[in-house]
């Protein structure tokens, strides 16, 4: 056992939290409540930074709504105030949404002036190194929902981040390893010509590698973005003949817009079947989920918002959750001291996933199972069994620590 | 395996049949099916399915009256606690819970009863004979097990999202203290003497005793099974024997109950039992335990002085809850 194992242990074995306003011997106690002596609650301060939702690149009945992300947060907000009430916190969530052009350094700059160091941040891998550089030696953590590019938690990776979106590594490898599952080894990857697509794609042929399938094909999707709107429009003849003589068990898609992954399947040559970005989809989050005690949460969502939670959602609330377990733990609100302490070995959340949720230290990414799903179904759960790891089987999803190219610098936390 | 220890069962249940002894008491099981919104009933001599009720939607916590001639059972999706004659199966009558009622306990002298409201993080206080809801008390996110001292003074509700078990004074109704566990605490159960607390954390993987007097926790068991992930080491129900002497905690995915010296903290035994087991009930006469198995469909039966698994009973989808009737 580590030396700061055993302290955590130690320290866990003492913690009583007492009650609002001292109660905890409130049985010897015959004065009302009012008189009792009151301290003033400690506040912790959350702030949420995302630029406004664009429109969507093309029509979309179930198009990413408005408040995707900041609705998981308020979700989290609310159960950190139910928590806060027995520990004498108070938490609060400052929202700044950005207009176009508005810049994410200086808002970030303006949130840690304020005292909001802890800064939720549905961002671009750019902006968020922005943020990250302007914010170096402030008493600040940034907490990253929204990007997904491997690069942040590689070569790229900075020490005051800590990573609640998914990697793309960890989806894809999340699929790739319910293939090998399977034994349906072949793989036809078809790729959409957006750069967050290229970056799909080049994940799908290191999950593919390092889960021993085949690449059976490799083709860009060069029809444009018409597939949603002309089902059997002009292009099907062109469909049918790009997907002829491949042989795959799986067509996997990579179109994170949404372009034309939903045309493919019953389009092809062979029947075959479909997933990536479309067809089986891996993902944090979606409303087939049930298990695991999520029907709570999801039935909690819809009846606020009125909509199921998404994967953003949930990865919103995931991570104010965690933060406010942090405060509950550390009794602080500092952000140096909560992100500090959500690196610990010994802590975890419960996050509806059926196992604990934890960071990794060697790269602060959020180390959880991924959902398979259909529109309809949960499929599957990835690690999938016999997937050994000799830490966790849920470090099978994503870059590994030995293959990891995050060296956080010296100075830095950590 | 299985089959050679239940015959051994049988043959000893037979030379107690002829004389050795008194013979077992009859007895009736109540199961709550959470997918399919019905209640197995098995009678515990022949262990056997005698009957199928159905009741309202997602029916989870179930408990018996004191004088074991109702049934209690939270209907959580009708946000409502239905009462059935233990005898007749009919419905009775409808009890107020408070949103998405999950789980209860009765007070020792069977007239409050405690439920934990999972939806709106509060636990509801309602007095059966006059059918109505005295008390509300705000607590942690996600409430769950609620336990009670044997003398009534001590209520604790664990919160599964919040990770605290809170004690309320039950004279004033105000919380005295909140206790921080693992992940995810489900169960609350007091000692016989009432001086401790034994929490289940599901997704923390741990039992904490805490000392009610002091609040401080005094052990924190930990499981180890061969050949099982800790992941899938999931406590979750805990049955204490009236003499003191054993703790039995059901263990989830991990599809085992584990034996617990309830003195020395000491695991002394795991039992295999069906998929992903829930929570557990002893036979008034506290020779047999039975354990509600979710993924599997069934529940298995212990013989608590032989510690050994006698009977698997196929019940309805995603069983849930068990409460045993003395009749």
């Amino acid at each position: 056992m580590s030396g700061t194992r055993m302290a955590a242990l130690l320290l866990a074995f003492t913690c009583v939290i007492p009650g609002p306003r001292g109660t905890d011997r409130a049985w010897a106690q015959t004065a009302p409540a009012a008189t009792e002596p009151t301290a003033a609650p400690q506040q912790v301060h959350i702030g949420y930074l995302a630029h406004r939702k664009p429109a969507p690149p093309i029509y979309d009945y179930e198009a990413e709504p408005a408040d995707s992300g900041i609705a998981g947060a308020r979700i989290a907000m609310k159960d950190n105030a139910t928590t806060g009430r027995l520990t004498n916190q108070l938490f609060d969530l400052q929202e700044t949404i950005l207009e176009k052009g508005q810049s994410p350094v200086d808002a970030a700059k303006a949130l840690v002036d304020q005292g909001v160091g802890l800064i939720v941040a549905d961002l671009p891998a750019d902006d968020l190194l922005a943020v990250s550089d302007a914010l170096k030696g402030r008493d600040a953590t940034i907490f990253n929902i929204g990007a997904e590019d491997d690069r942040l938690r590689n070569a790229d990776c900075r020490a005051n981040i800590d990573h609640f979106a998914p990697s793309r590594q960890m989806l894809t490898d999340a699929l790739a390893q319910f293939l090998a599952a399977q034994r349906w080894r072949n793989v036809f990857l078809i790729v959409g010509t957006d750069p967050e697509d290229q970056l799909y794609a080049e994940a799908v042929r290191r999950s593919v590698k390092k889960f021993g399938l085949k690449l059976t094909g490799d083709k860009p999707w060069t029809f444009g973005p018409m597939a949603r709107q002309r089902a059997d429009g002009p292009i099907r003849a062109d469909a049918f003949v790009f997907t002829r003589g491949v042989d795959a068990d799986m067509i996997v898609i990579a179109d994170e817009a949404g372009n034309f992954g939903d045309y493919v399947e019953y389009h092809t040559a062979e029947p075959k079947l479909t997933g990536g970005t479309q067809g089986l989809v891996p993902a944090t989050w979606s409303r087939v989920l049930d298990a695991w005690g999520s029907a709570q949460l999801q039935s909690r969502f819809v009846r606020v918002n009125k909509r199921p939670m998404r994967s953003l959602d949930y990865q919103a609330w995931t991570a104010i959750r965690a933060i406010g377990e942090a405060a509950t733990r550390t009794q602080s609100g500092s952000a140096k001291i909560i992100g500090d302490y959500m690196l610990r070995a010994d802590f975890d959340i419960a996050a509806f996933k059926g196992v604990p949720v934890s960071l990794r230290n060697w790269d602060h990414q959020l180390r959880q199972p991924v959902l398979l799903i259909q529109p309809r179904m949960l499929v599957s759960l990835s690690p999938q069994p016999g997937f050994l790891h000799p830490v966790t089987a849920l470090d099978s999803l994503g870059t590994d620590e030995p293959e990891s190219t995050c060296k956080f610098r010296s100075g830095d936390k950590q | 395996m299985k089959s050679l220890s239940f015959h051994y069962a049988l043959l000893a249940g037979l030379l107690t049949g002829l004389g050795c002894a008194a013979p077992a008491s009859a007895y009736t099981a109540f199961v709550t099916n959470e997918k399919d919104n019905t209640v197995s009933v098995i009678d515990t001599v022949t262990q056997k399915v005698v009957k199928t009720v159905a009741v309202g939607r997602r029916p989870r916590g179930i408990v018996m009256s004191k004088d074991g001639k109702e049934v209690y059972v939270c209907t959580s999706d009708d946000d409502r606690i239905e009462v059935l004659d233990a005898k007749t199966l009919q419905s009775l009558r409808t009890l107020p819970s408070g949103p998405d009622p999950e789980t209860f306990t009765l007070g020792p002298d069977g007239k409050l009863l405690f439920v934990s409201n999972e939806d709106d993080n509060m636990v509801t206080v309602i007095d059966i004979a006059k059918n109505e809801a005295i008390t509300e008390i705000p607590v942690g996110v996600e409430p769950e097990g609620m336990g009670v001292s044997p003398d009534g003074k001590v209520l604790v509700n664990t919160s599964e999202t919040t990770n605290m078990a809170t004690f309320i004074d039950t004279s004033t109704w105000k919380v005295t203290a909140n206790v921080l566990v693992e992940s995810r605490p489900r169960i609350a159960v007091f000692s016989p003497d009432g001086k401790y607390l034994w929490v289940s954390s599901e997704v923390g993987g741990k039992v904490n005793v805490i000392d009610v007097a002091t609040h401080k926790i005094i052990k924190k068991i930990g499981f180890a099974i061969p050949a099982v992930t800790t992941d899938a080491i999931q406590p979750v129900g805990i049955r204490l024997t009236e003499d003191g002497k054993y703790a039995f905690v059901a263990l989830g995915p991990a599809n085992r109950v584990a034996v617990i010296d309830a003195k020395t903290y000491e695991i002394e035994k795991y039992l295999l039992v069906g998929q992903r087991v829930w929570q557990m009930a002893f036979t008034p006469d506290q020779k047999q335990l039975y354990t509600t198995n979710g993924v599997s469909n069934d529940v298995s039966v212990i013989d608590v002085e032989t510690l050994k698994v006698t009977k698997s009973i196929s019940v309805g989808a995603y069983p849930w809850g068990v409460a045993i009737a003395p009749q």
